[in-house]
């Protein structure tokens, strides 16, 4: 058989059709996702990062649970009005523990990767419960149910498990106190000095209001407290970490 | 394997291998013997004669 | 139904809990509709033996997941323009969007993309679907799917993965229906009794192989208990953002781009009565595209964490990618060559070459959208959005309803629809409808872009965050009325689909035919 003849043979072969496409489809992601995973300049070296405190994890898992990421991004982009709206633009290691990563893709409402510290507690409940009462401008959605809502950590110390089989270095001591810690970091006057230990950083206190139980309000707002607060930026060389 | 290497291979090497294939993906596909086939191929939908008569 | 029965007894979540007995319901009533069905009745209507059962079926669905999907995204577009119309925790714009893009892309299209999909392969290879019963399964356990998936959002069930949001167990069980598909449509192609494999076909097996690939890959996760619906992705921030928008933006390229294809490259040369411009052409489309698009992902992440020479990549790939995207448009446009006229006289036609003008304009669009200069200023704002709708109104929705259109009639072994001018209605409505949203859209997401980075003389910047929203209110409204004009011809279409079906002809003046045109002067 001639070489020109040969071309029939895919066009007339359903399987040799299949196995072609699927090569064919697989080199573009091959090329570009397997290198991140080997390159060493992909995730910047920087002081300070940590897994999130079991309070901060429950709270992220509202945030993605609610469908935040909808609206608001967790990247600053290096531009003059991101930083100077925003804070310093967000590097890769900030992202590292983020299982999945809540980069976003649309801002409807503003950027969040740096909100942590931004507003007191207080702010972040009222806004949270009727966000027109403090930006009138505001189009989000109510959020009151979650002050209503007691928060449900039976299965705590198996979502830091899992994060852990995933990669995050969580230790068996963390996984063991999770419970605990997620209770003294959101009891005011509650002995902390373990989870601070443990979760360097970590905002402590009742953060809705309600000191009488632990609700889901109180999770959230422990998260947005923290976003963008663990990376010590006085320690860190943007031009050793260029790429 | 690092950074640099992959990337000098592929704006040299790389670049000239997919534009060569492209090339002889596209002659071989616009040869003058593949006419007749392609013809015929393409008449595939319109043999189907399970309809209806008028088609307007 | 016994299994989702305990797997809601024993579940660790109230979500997981709900969701299991959603699930428990919708077999129990399967159960019962299917034991109560007559016994199937073999040889029916046509002559070569086709299975157009779930063709059938999947035509009233298709435009039935269409008006569901639309009515969402019209009460999403309200609630950015009202926000008071958010009733929470169930039906915030939060929970409410993936809803609507999961109804659009998953429900609509995938079911459009099925249906049309076991049409043609049979036709094309002129042989009957393979594997029997198999196709019914796709078919009903893509419908669970789609139900699953749909309550999960509303109960905050959710991996926050864009169009991947459905949590590992649905995933899962969306894999099993993948494979089945995959193996009825290559059994088909295998057992074919002509000898070339029809390019429509090509393009559907690229849709069904790659998104599995693409599902599989971005779906791998650890659940915290086989009893809950809470999971954690294996990748972590920025693989794991690469990871989803190489499958995000090949949900796009595979989903909504090859399969539609393989639908535009069988009915449109149907329904012209003339075969495809350049078969030739269509093969290099074919391999161009699927080479080329997977690529193109990084262009979502430009100026993010992700390293620049994956962004570059992304956007040059996505350039090129515009070629193949025109080289399919002209030859889906020549198709008509030498009856241009079939554009009057015939709505059908109509709606499918408007189909094809607005994926040249959208493939014109992204690749521009991906420069990363122009992307700082899109990324983020609703020029996004926009973009999307020209190409998911404009492209995905119109060749749709051109094959429904086309295949109603014939499934059912009517003389013709119920009504031609009500597809002229709805062609308009549905034009008129996509180029006020995408107009509307595309300014206000300038503005918005614009707003954002405006300094002032002394070198602060001009606006709050907050008045940039305030800015975008009266475009919310005017896209939502867009929107509602695109619902319209949807409801226009379903009547039109119903009186079809139920064998009822409207009398009403024809569409003009060439005799009656006046000859230019």
């Amino acid at each position: 058989m001639s070489l020109i003849e040969k071309h029939g043979i895919i066009e007339r072969n359903a399987s040799l059709l299949l196995v072609g496409s699927l090569l064919v489809v697989c080199i573009g992601g091959l090329v570009e996702i397997t290198p991140l995973f080997y390159f060493q300049n992909t995730i910047e070296k920087v002081e300070g990062m940590r897994p999130y405190s079991p309070l901060e994890l429950a709270g992220r898992d509202i945030y993605i649970r609610e469908g935040c990421y909808v609206c608001h991004s967790q990247m600053i982009r290096p531009f003059r009005d991101e930083v100077e709206r925003y804070g310093n633009y967000s590097l890769a290691a900030e992202s590292m523990y983020d299982h999945p990563f809540q980069w976003g893709s649309k801002r409807t409402g503003p950027d969040l990767a740096r909100v942590g510290g931004r507003y007191s507690n207080e702010w972040q409940v009222q806004h949270l419960t009727d966000p027109r009462s403090v930006v009138p401008e505001s189009i989000m959605p109510s959020y009151a149910f979650l002050a209503k809502a007691t928060l449900d950590y039976d299965t705590i110390g198996g979502m830091l498990q899992a994060n852990a089989t995933v990669g995050v270095p969580y230790t068996q001591d963390m996984i063991d106190n999770a419970s605990n810690d997620l209770i003294a970091q959101a009891t005011p006057d509650a002995d902390t000095s373990a989870v601070a230990d443990r979760y360097p950083k970590a905002v402590f206190g009742d953060f809705d209001g309600d000191s009488q139980r632990i609700t889901e309000m109180d999770a959230l707002v422990a998260y947005l407290q923290m976003l963008g607060t663990l990376v010590d930026f006085d320690s860190y060389d943007a031009e050793a970490n260029y790429r | 394997m690092d950074y640099n290497t992959l990337r000098h291979f592929a704006d040299s090497w790389g670049l000239v291998y997919l534009f060569v294939i492209f090339l002889a993906v596209a002659v071989y596909i616009f040869r003058p013997g593949a006419k007749k086939a392609a013809i015929e191929a393409a008449q595939i939908p319109l043999r189907d004669t399970d309809e209806r008569v008028d088609s307007k | 139904m016994v299994g989702a029965f305990i797997m809601s007894a024993l579940a660790v979540d109230d979500a997981f809990r709900i969701h299991m007995g959603i699930l428990t319901l919708i077999l129990g009533i399967g159960v019962v509709v299917a034991m109560r069905l007559p016994a199937p009745v073999e040889g029916v209507a046509h002559s070569a033996g086709y299975m157009d059962g779930p063709v059938r079926v999947g035509s009233i669905l298709t435009v039935f997941w269409g008006i569901i999907g639309f009515t969402v995204g019209l009460v999403a577009a309200l609630q950015l323009a009202f926000p008071e119309l958010n009733f929470g925790p169930w039906l915030n714009f939060g929970r409410i969007r993936p809803l609507h893009t999961s109804a659009v892309i998953f429900a609509f299209g995938g079911t459009a993309l099925i249906t049309t999909s076991f049409y043609v392969v049979q036709r094309t290879t002129r042989a009957r679907l393979f594997g029997g019963d198999l196709a019914w399964f796709v078919f009903w356990g893509y419908q669970l799917f789609i139900a699953l998936a749909a309550t999960g959002y509303l109960l905050g069930i959710t991996q926050s993965r864009e169009y991947a949001e459905p949590e590992w167990y649905v995933d899962l069980w969306l894999t099993v229906v993948w494979v089945a598909y995959l193996v009825v449509f290559l059994g088909t192609l295998l057992k074919r009794k002509e000898p070339h494999i029809y390019v429509a076909n090509w393009f559907y097996l690229a849709f069904i192989v790659t998104v599995a690939l693409l599902h599989v890959v971005n779906n791998l996760a650890v659940p915290v208990s086989f009893f809950g619906s809470r999971s954690y992705s294996l990748f972590s921030g920025v693989q794991d953002a690469l990871t989803q928008w190489w499958y995000g933006h090949n949900a796009v390229g595979f989903f909504l781009t090859a399969g539609f294809l393989g639908m535009m490259y069988y009915f449109l040369p149907k329904q012209a009565e003339r075969p495809v411009y350049s078969y030739r052409l269509s093969i290099i489309h074919f391999w161009a595209l699927i080479f080329l698009y997977i690529w193109a992902g990084p262009h979502h992440l430009h100026y993010t964490a992700l390293p620049d020479w994956a962004q570059t990549l992304g956007m040059v790939f996505s350039i090129m990618l515009w070629m193949p995207s025109w080289g399919g448009m002209i030859n889906g446009l020549m198709t008509l060559r030498g009856a241009w006229d079939k554009m009057r006289t015939d709505p059908i036609i109509r709606m499918m070459v408007i189909a094809v003008a607005f994926y040249g304009m959208s493939t014109f669009e992204g690749p521009v959208m991906s420069i990363k200069s122009v992307n700082a200023l899109s990324h983020y704002t609703d020029w996004t959005i926009g973009h999307v709708h020209s190409g998911a109104l404009g492209w995905v929705g119109m060749i749709s309803f051109g094959a429904i259109y086309f295949l109603v009639p014939r499934l059912w072994g009517r003389e013709r629809l119920y009504s031609l001018r009500m597809v002229n209605w709805h062609f308009w409505l549905a034009t008129l409808g996509i180029v006020v949203y995408a107009a509307v859209m595309w300014v206000s997401g300038i503005m918005q872009g614009l707003m954002w980075r405006e300094y002032d003389s002394q070198g602060f910047l001009v606006y709050s965050f907050a008045e940039s929203v305030a800015a975008m209110h009266p475009y919310y409204v005017m896209r939502a009325a867009g929107g509602l004009l695109y619902l319209a011809g949807g409801l226009v279409m379903a009547f039109n689909i119903a009186m079809t079906i139920a064998g009822r002809v409207r009398t009403e003046r024809p569409m003009p035919t060439p005799a009656q045109l006046q000859p230019a002067e």
